[in-house]
């Protein structure tokens, strides 16, 4: 187990690197506690898997360093890290049996037989798979591959990291949520540092106690769930995160205050100084309430998703969307919508710029 | 009440057909002359199983056979490893993966009697560039008209170079099926390179490699043009195999009946050891779907 330490990481994949779109990764700065669950939250392309294998050591990068411990690790292969990762699609040794899979990083280490076996079946029960021990590889069902998978990442004592690659993206939905309990039940049992990389924010929020969300190998916000849920650095991460996301609205400010459609909006606290004219109100559809006088919008779609009601207004040409608890109001009738004062918040050239009152 | 149709077999009749003339009649024939006598004119005697009897008595039969397992054993014992080890060490990615592929099927696109002539003036000793090199500048005497062993170092020489490739072509085939996932997750294992050899690599290609057996055995088995061209089956009868002794039987003896009783029994094996070798390989492939647990 280690901490973890990503100092000013860039990473090209081309030889000769010019502009800034030339890298995968920009600048990455990162510190993680020994022993923690973070996710790496973004949109396919963003640069986390990139990340996750210059941490696991499988790429160099162009520029900077890796730390494990403060020990700079940068130049050593996977295998000298003593790291684990699962990988997208499970990778099992198909002529071994899943005992001789689960031993297979142990035997490579010269750890002793009867060593070995007492950990293999600790995995094993953990996991669930102490039945399927004598059986083939070949003939496991995917998300049992994926399961032994993981168990050949956890078998290691010593292992400094454990890292996911988008793990459950073959599993069959109704098996996803278990493989994700056990996950985090993994976790809190092993206590190894974990990184799990998705692009599926229910992965994410469930699974990390801190989660980082990337965006063209950037690293746009760092939070616990709730942080990136209630207050988004970043209108991408206001937008990325929340289904439906962040309601963003264009607005004017004006002397210290935000003007929607003309009218004043009450947002969370002060707006930060030198900021006028064109910005954006940024407002969670959890946030926005139906009532007698407000602000007036046409309903263009009302849909019912089971848990909540989602109601899509137009003002104009902006869409808002307004999550609905109670009687649905039918579709093209006019609305009035009121929004939460210290849920309303302003966005100027996407990053936040109102702050939140003491 | 299940109505049951059968149209369905109107479909199959082509398929039979096909099949009919190009393989079950010519086969008939030959199990027609196989239990009789003819000595021309279109006049034939039963002689019933006498050919076979015969067949299995003579010692020319099992020698000939004999010499076609060595030949077939050998070759696949240099064929296949060598392909594997020409596939591994070939490029993945990049300008050079086109042209390896083409300088590996250069030889399979030569016709069998063109590789036979090429081979037999390459080794002559006196005008050929092999033959002439290993006999004076090597000093080794090296004449395959004369000497067996230089005849069947030749033989074996030229099926290895034409046929390689296709192990080669079948096992990178598979090669580069494998994900680098695998690769990868095998590295952060610790393995080695034989390990990432035997538990990776092998395994992937066990299909493809059965395969590339399977045709190396059965071509090899059959082989007639190539080593009719290069040495004729000499010096004397040392590298006559079965099919170059069973034209000899029928066309230079013009014995039909004991050729065509040759036919049935060469056939038998060649079927027999193919039958056995892919039930053997695919014994404990991997299970249909249904049986995943």
């Amino acid at each position: 187990m280690a901490k973890i330490t990503l100092s000013k990481l860039q990473h090209s994949y081309y030889a000769d690197p010019q502009e800034p779109k030339d890298y995968a990764l920009k600048n990455i700065n990162l510190d993680w506690d020994d022993g923690g669950a973070y996710a790496l939250l973004g949109p396919s392309g963003c640069g986390k898997s990139t990340l996750l294998n210059i941490i696991s050591g499988l790429l160099t990068p162009t520029h900077g360093q890796v730390l494990f411990d403060d020990k700079n690790v940068t130049q050593l292969t996977p295998a000298e890290r003593n790291i684990a990762q699962v990988f997208q699609f499970p990778v099992i040794y198909d002529t071994m049996s899943v005992f001789d899979n689960l031993a297979f990083p142990l035997r490579n280490r010269g750890v002793k037989e009867k060593v070995l076996k007492a950990r293999v079946h600790e995995i094993a029960k953990m996991l669930e798979i102490t039945n399927l021990l004598k059986i083939r590889g070949s003939r496991l069902s995917p998300d049992n591959k994926q399961k032994v998978s993981m168990g050949r990442g956890l078998v290691r004592e010593d292992v400094n990291i454990v890292m996911f690659d988008e793990p459950l993206t073959v599993i069959d939905p109704h098996l996803k949520w278990k493989l994700r309990s056990k996950l985090k039940e993994l976790h809190q049992k092993v206590r190894a540092t974990m990184i799990y990389v998705t692009h599926d924010q229910t992965e994410a929020l469930t699974f990390a106690d801190q989660v980082v969300v990337m965006q063209d190998g950037d690293i746009v916000q760092i939070g616990t769930p709730v942080e990136l849920f209630e207050r988004p650095a970043h209108t991408f991460v206001g937008h990325f995160i929340g289904s439906p996301g962040m309601n963003i609205l264009p607005c004017e400010i004006n002397n210290g205050a935000a003007f929607f459609n003309g009218k004043k909006i009450q947002l969370e606290g002060p707006i930060k100084p030198d900021i006028e004219g064109t910005a954006e109100i940024g407002i969670r559809p959890e946030f926005i309430s139906l009532s007698k006088s407000g602000i007036e919008a046409k309903v263009r779609k009302v849909a019912d998703v089971g848990r909540h009601k989602i109601v899509e207004a137009m003002l104009g040409d902006t869409r808002i969307s307004v999550i609905v608890e109670g009687e649905l109001p039918a579709q093209g009738s006019s609305v009035y919508l009121n929004f939460q004062p210290n849920q309303t918040r302003i966005y100027h050239d996407g990053w936040i710029a109102s702050e939140q009152k003491r | 009440m299940k109505t049951i149709n059968q149209k369905a077999w109107l479909f199959v009749i082509p398929v039979l057909l096909l099949v009919a003339f190009n393989a079950l009649i010519p086969i008939m024939t030959v199990v027609n002359y196989s239990v009789q006598e003819t000595f021309g004119n279109n006049l034939f005697f039963w002689q019933g199983l006498d050919w076979f009897e015969q067949l299995l008595n003579s010692e020319r039969f099992y020698s000939a056979l004999g010499r076609q397992f060595l030949f077939t054993g050998t070759i696949l014992a240099i064929e296949i490893p060598l392909g594997v080890i020409i596939a591994l060490a070939m490029p993945r990615k990049g300008f050079w993966v086109p042209v390896c592929l083409v300088l590996m099927a250069l030889p399979m696109l030569i016709p069998w009697n063109v590789v036979g002539a090429m081979w037999n003036i390459f080794t002559l000793p006196d005008i050929g560039l092999l033959g002439y090199f290993i006999n004076n500048v090597l000093g080794i005497e090296y004449n395959m008209t004369q000497s067996p062993v230089a005849a069947w170092v030749t033989i074996i020489a030229m099926d290895v170079w034409h046929w390689t490739s296709l192990v080669v072509l079948l096992s990178y085939a598979g090669l580069v099926s494998i994900p680098d996932a695998f690769y990868q997750a095998a590295k952060i294992d610790g393995a080695s390179n034989f390990a990432i050899f035997r538990y990776i690599q092998l395994p992937k290609m066990k299909r493809v490699l059965t395969i590339a057996i399977l045709l190396r055995f059965m071509d090899s088995f059959n082989i007639y043009t190539e080593p009719f061209v290069l040495t004729g089956g000499g010096p004397g009868n040392s590298t006559t195999l079965l099919s170059i002794d069973l034209v000899k039987i029928a066309l230079g003896q013009f014995d039909l009946g004991p050729a065509a009783a040759m036919s049935l029994i060469y056939f038998a094996i060649t079927l027999l050891v193919s039958w056995l070798f892919y039930t053997l390989m695919t014994k404990d492939d991997e299970p249909k779907r249904g049986d995943r647990i």
